[in-house]
């Protein structure tokens, strides 16, 4: 936090050959966007495991989000479907454990879709920035949080 | 088979022969006009005359239509067929006595001239209906038939007018038997009359006249051939014998090693911009038909006509036709302004109109291309710069009376102006090739924006693909020029040449590992590799991975449950460590 205003922090895992390029699409053509997003390059995003993004808000993240490409183009056949299941189980997981399904999000942004890119971080840093810091630590998780 | 003597010479031909096969085979001879081999005889001139003799009752019957019958005696040249013969030509002598094989016949049958009233000297046309059956039996058209009747009857298409049906094909002149229907050496090839549409062609013709290899082909969807199983005209005059109508496509599968995706592109529909009025003024046409209309092989021989066929004395070229327009494409096609130059230069060459070209901006971006730019600025070519909104025919005043008028704001003297013109070119820009986006899902190939292919770096690596061994040329990559076409294909080319000269594929280092010690057996990864790389080794209970067929995507070590599988230089402890990392501040 800084200047009084909630300044979230966010993970993305970009898959190498969509969103990664994407994202250096976006960086390339000077595109402006929010600057919360750090990003962790994985060939696919059907290499995210898991224990990422529990990682990831366990260091203190508040939102997480995964980019492959669009279904039936991922550059190894079916990693982003894979990448699909996984977001599924783990955000219902992620629900019993306190933390809102909105600040893990799966998204699909080709190569080209620099302006996606800008888009998505723009409305994921919006949409965190409107729940709040996760604050796992401080108070054992926002959920218990909420009711008292 | 049948028996019959033809001329006391006893002869043996098959039933269904006509008295006319039958004497060629005799070795008679029966002079005929009407009758064509590969035509339904119609014994409409009836010079083919014979007496028949059968069960003691002599007749005189046409030979061309009279089918053979056992014990038939056939006199080819007796009196009484002889006078017949002699009054039938005397007849046709006085309907067309300038055709020449009837002349040749009446004078083999001694006849100077006839007793008939001549009604024009130099009527060639014996009314005998071989192109009206040609143009139905053989092309299948039907664009020809007998019209009026009595004195009055002639052969013509409907109303004498060109007609929609007639392709051109001029196989009515080649069967007329009198001369009487002629056709015109123009344009390099034989022409039937004038063509002045800019439809297609002839159903068999080289692609162009620069095509390589120069060899002709049948379109098959406009072949009479493939619709009737007639006329096969190609084949008949082709003294090679080169004309195949069975020759299919054939599929073949091909081991390669490296792909060159060449798919280019079509040209933007100029009917999608409904104000352009493309397809509602036969003058708007697109560049594309322009090209067509001044190639010396052309419909015109090259002229620049309008549809009236009268020369334009004012021409109006527009640039950005689907390009660079939000509303279309918003990408520049790039080559448009260039042969938009071109077309204004060869209009000064080939016409004395006033050419008038309205550009957005003019991107003479190539070597030369200023120049050229220039040279027209000196050569008067009217260049106004500002988008045209509209072209339509509703005049204002006298002098737009029967004109396109082209409405567009002068934005270098800031007034909209309406210029009225003959005629109007359209320089339709650049949009991927109708298969573009299959082709895209089965070469894995992702697409930029415009919705041309995307390279795999912009400076790095800008004709190769994001799939090894799939490389771009040309404008499937994105619009460009001939010679950045050239170019972008000599690289593509040499690029798919130094993977065959190495002899070896390197390999991917990321490729996924398996610990031996760690490895539970339990298969979770087997199922998920999409390159089925991993086997299970029975003997030592393990999960084997083929280094060969990995990719390196790394599914497998996210579902590891026991950690064994790793990827390598992406290791989990890697990605937990850049978290950590990351998340410090």
């Amino acid at each position: 936090m800084s200047n009084g205003t909630f300044e979230p922090r966010l993970v993305g895992f970009l898959c190498n050959w969509c969103s990664y390029t994407g994202a250096d699409l976006a960086g390339t053509a000077r595109m402006v966007y929010a600057p919360n997003i750090r990003i962790i390059r994985v060939m696919c995003s059907g290499r995210v495991d898991p224990q990422f993004v529990l990682k990831a808000f366990r260091e203190g993240a508040d939102g997480v989000l995964i980019s492959g490409c669009h279904p039936g183009d991922c550059h190894y056949q079916e990693g982003n479907y894979k990448a699909l299941r996984r977001h599924r189980l783990l955000s219902k997981m992620l629900e019993q454990f306190g933390i809102e399904k909105e600040r893990f999000r799966l998204e699909w942004v080709s190569a080209s879709e620099g302006t996606k890119f800008q888009l998505v971080c723009n409305e994921f840093t919006e949409q965190i920035r409107k729940l709040g810091p996760l604050n796992l630590h401080q108070n054992g998780g926002r959920h218990e949080q909420g009711q008292a | 088979m049948v028996n019959l003597t033809i001329d006391g010479k006893q002869i043996q031909v098959e039933e269904s022969a006509t008295i006319l096969q039958a004497a060629k085979k005799a070795e008679a001879k029966i002079p005929t006009l009407c009758y064509h081999p590969v035509v339904e005889p119609y014994a409409a001139c009836r010079v083919c005359m014979v007496e028949v003799s059968l069960k003691g009752k002599a007749d005189l019957v046409t030979s061309c239509n009279t089918k053979v019958q056992e014990g038939m005696d056939v006199q080819t040249n007796s009196e009484r067929a002889l006078r017949a013969r002699r009054l039938n030509v005397e007849m046709l002598l006085a309907r067309a006595p300038a055709a020449e094989p009837l002349r040749q016949i009446a004078k083999e049958l001694g006849i100077k001239k006839t007793r008939f009233a001549v009604k024009d000297p130099e009527e060639k046309c014996i009314l005998c209906g071989l192109c009206v059956r040609a143009c139905e039996q053989i092309v299948g058209a039907s664009a020809i038939s007998f019209i009026e009747r009595g004195t009055e009857r002639k052969v013509s298409t409907p109303f004498g007018e060109p007609s929609e049906a007639c392709i051109g094909c001029t196989a009515c002149a080649y069967f007329c038997p009198t001369g009487a229907i002629t056709c015109e050496d123009k344009y390099g090839r034989k022409v039937i009359h004038e063509e002045m549409y800019l439809g297609p062609t002839t159903a068999i013709r080289v692609p162009s006249r620069q095509a390589v290899p120069m060899v002709p082909f049948i379109d098959k969807e406009a072949c009479i051939h493939f619709k009737t199983g007639e006329c096969k005209i190609c084949a008949k005059v082709c003294d090679r014998e080169a004309v195949n109508y069975e020759m299919d496509d054939t599929l073949r599968d091909l081991e390669v090693g490296s792909i060159i995706l060449a798919s280019g592109f079509k040209p933007f529909d100029a009917r999608r911009i409904p104000a352009y009025g493309y397809g509602r003024f036969p003058n708007i046409i697109t560049a594309m038909e322009f090209e067509r209309l001044v190639n010396a092989s052309g419909p015109t021989g090259g002229k620049v006509l309008m549809a009236n066929g009268e020369e334009p004395k004012a021409v109006g070229i527009i640039h950005c036709v689907g390009s660079r327009d939000e509303n279309y494409n918003a990408y520049c096609s790039r080559v448009c302004c260039m042969y938009s130059l071109k077309f204004a230069h060869l209009l000064g060459e080939k016409t004395k109109a006033t050419i008038y070209d309205f550009y957005v901006d003019m991107r003479c971006f190539g070597k030369g291309y200023e120049e050229f730019y220039h040279r027209l600025l000196k050569e008067g070519t009217k260049f106004i710069r500002g988008r045209v909104s509209e072209i339509n025919d509703l005049a204002l005043t006298e002098k737009e009376e029967g004109k396109l008028i082209i409405r567009v704001e002068d934005t270098l003297i800031g007034t909209v102006r309406r210029i009225p013109v003959d005629m109007a070119i359209l320089a339709v820009g650049l949009e991927p090739s109708v298969d573009h986006n299959q082709l895209a899902k089965k070469f894995n190939i992702s697409c930029s924006q415009d919705t041309f292919f995307l390279e795999r770096h912009p400076k790095l690596a800008p004709v190769s693909s994001f799939t090894d061994g799939i490389f771009l040329a040309g404008t499937c990559q994105g619009p460009k020029d001939i010679p950045d076409t050239v170019a972008q294909a000599g690289a593509a080319v040499s690029e798919a040449l130094a993977l065959a000269d190495a002899g070896k594929v390197e390999l991917e280092p990321i490729t996924a590992e398996i610990d031996d010690e760690l490895c539970s057996g339990c298969q979770i990864c087997v199922g998920l590799c999409p390159f089925t790389s991993i086997t299970y080794d029975k003997d030592k209970g393990i999960s084997v991975i083929n280094d060969a067929l990995c990719k390196g995507c790394g599914t497998c070590v996210a579902a590891c449950p026991s950690g064994a599988s790793q990827q390598k230089h992406f290791r989990d402890a890697q990605i937990f460590a850049e978290i950590e990392g990351i998340l410090l501040v």
